[in-house]
C-alpha cells in the first residue's frame, strides 16, 4: 500500500476535525482502528467505546441536544444493532453521521459476515438514510465532507459506507 | 402491598421541585415521562417517546456537550434493562455533570404490569456499581429521597440512583410528541443557536 493510498484514515480524521466533530462513538473495528487511534489520541474530541452501536445513535442526539456534533464508526455488522434506534433520529431529526466499514462483500473469508453485510444498503435506504458509497482511498475525505454538510447542515442520517475493497482483507492466518 | 414505597408521581416532584436553570432532563419512555410533565412543562425536558434503551446514553452525550450544566436522566427499570450496556460506556466516561436515576416498581408499567427482571432479583444498584460508577444511591424513603434531590442539586460527579417507587399507574400526563418540536425548543433552552 502505497503512502498515499494508505493514508485515507489520517484524511478522514483531518476532515472530521475541520466539521467540528466532538464525539466519536464507536464499536472497535479493524477497518476503524486507525481512526479510532487518532481520535483516542485527539484532546479535543472526546471518544466513547460503546458496548453496541446503538448506543451511539443514542450519544449522537444527545450531543446535538447540547450543541455539539457527534459521529459513530461501526462495522456493517453493528448496522442491525441500532434499526429502532434510528426511530430517534428520524422522528426528531438528529444529525447522524455515521462511516461503516464493510463485511461480507469482498474477498470476505467468513459467512457469518454475509447476511448483515449483504443488506446494509437497502436497510439504510428503508431507514431514510442518506448512502455515500467509497471504493477508492482518494474518494473518502470528499466524500465525507459532502456527508458532514448533508447531515449537520439539514439535520438528516447519512452513513458513508467503506467498501471492503477499499480496507482490504482480513488476514485470518499469521 | 406497596404502602411503605415511594409514590412515583411525588418522587419526580421531589426531584425537580427547585431544579435550577441549569437542569437538563432525560426523562424516559413511559411513566417517567408522564411523571415529568405532571411535575410541569418545561423546555429543559426532552421527553422520550421511543429509543427505549437510549435514555442513558443520550443523557451522556448531553453532559459531555454541556459540562456548565447538569444532566439527569430519570428513567423506568424496564427502559434502563434495556441499555444496561451504557452504564459500562457511562462508567468509564463518567462526566461529573450526569446523574441517571431510575424509578424501579419492578414491572413494565405500559403494557400491563408484566414483572420485569429487577423483581426477579436483578440488582441496578450492584450493574451501576460493578461498572465503575462509584456514587451508587438507594431510596427507599423519603429522606433519602431528600438526599438524592440535594446531591443532584450539587452534581460534582456521575451519580446512579434507584428509587423504589410503587407499582401504581397514576392518570397519564401527556407532554409534547413532536419530536422535532421538542429538540428544538430544548435547544433553545438550553442556549444553543439554530
Amino acid at each position: 500500500m502505497s503512502e498515499q493510498t494508505g493514508d485515507w484514515p489520517d484524511r478522514l480524521f483531518e476532515t472530521l476535525k475541520t466539521a467540528g466533530i466532538r464525539q466519536v462513538g464507536y464499536v472497535p473495528d479493524a477497518g476503524h482502528a486507525r481512526l479510532i487511534d487518532r481520535c483516542r489520541a485527539d484532546s479535543e474530541i472526546r471518544d466513547v467505546v460503546l458496548t453496541t452501536e446503538e448506543e451511539g445513535v443514542a450519544l449522537a442526539a444527545g450531543a446535538w441536544l447540547g450543541g455539539e456534533r457527534a459521529a459513530l464508526l461501526m462495522q456493517s455488522s453493528g448496522l442491525g444493532n441500532c434499526i429502532n434506534m434510528f426511530s430517534l433520529a428520524r422522528t426528531c431529526r438528529f444529525p447522524l453521521l455515521m462511516f461503516i466499514t464493510m463485511r461480507g462483500e469482498w474477498e470476505e473469508f467468513n459467512p457469518w459476515q454475509v447476511p448483515m453485510g449483504s443488506i446494509v444498503d437497502p436497510v439504510l435506504e428503508l431507514c431514510e438514510a442518506q448512502v455515500y458509497r467509497v471504493r477508492a482511498p482518494d474518494e473518502v475525505a470528499t466524500t465525507a465532507e459532502r456527508a458532514v454538510q448533508h447531515v449537520f447542515g439539514d439535520e438528516r442520517i447519512g452513513a458513508v459506507i467503506l467498501s471492503q475493497e477499499l480496507i482490504g482483507r482480513k488476514i485470518w492466518t499469521k | 402491598m406497596d404502602q411503605m414505597k415511594l409514590e412515583r408521581r411525588q418522587a419526580m416532584a421531589a426531584l425537580l421541585a427547585e431544579r435550577g436553570e441549569d437542569l437538563l432532563v432525560i426523562p424516559g419512555l413511559g411513566s417517567t415521562a408522564w411523571d415529568a410533565a405532571a411535575a410541569g412543562d418545561d423546555d429543559r425536558n426532552f421527553y422520550l417517546w421511543g429509543a427505549m434503551g437510549g435514555a442513558a446514553m443520550i443523557g451522556l452525550g448531553l453532559a459531555l456537550a454541556q459540562p456548565g450544566c447538569r444532566v439527569a436522566v430519570i428513567t423506568g427499570d424496564g427502559e434502563m434493562l434495556m441499555g444496561l450496556g451504557s452504564l459500562a460506556t457511562i462508567g468509564i466516561q463518567r462526566p461529573p455533570n450526569l446523574a441517571v436515576i431510575v424509578f424501579d416498581n419492578g414491572v413494565y408499567g405500559e403494557t400491563g404490569m408484566q414483572p420485569s427482571h429487577t423483581q426477579g432479583g436483578v440488582d441496578l444498584i450492584g450493574v451501576a456499581r460493578a461498572c465503575g460508577i462509584t456514587t451508587c444511591l438507594d431510596v427507599r424513603d423519603k429522606n433519602a429521597l431528600a438526599d438524592l434531590a440535594h446531591r443532584l442539586q450539587n452534581l460534582r460527579e456521575t451519580l446512579f440512583a434507584r428509587v423504589w417507587i410503587a407499582a401504581d399507574e397514576p392518570p397519564r400526563v401527556l407532554p409534547l410528541r413532536d419530536g422535532v418540536a421538542l429538540k428544538n425548543r430544548f435547544r433553545a433552552a438550553a442556549g444553543i443557536k439554530p
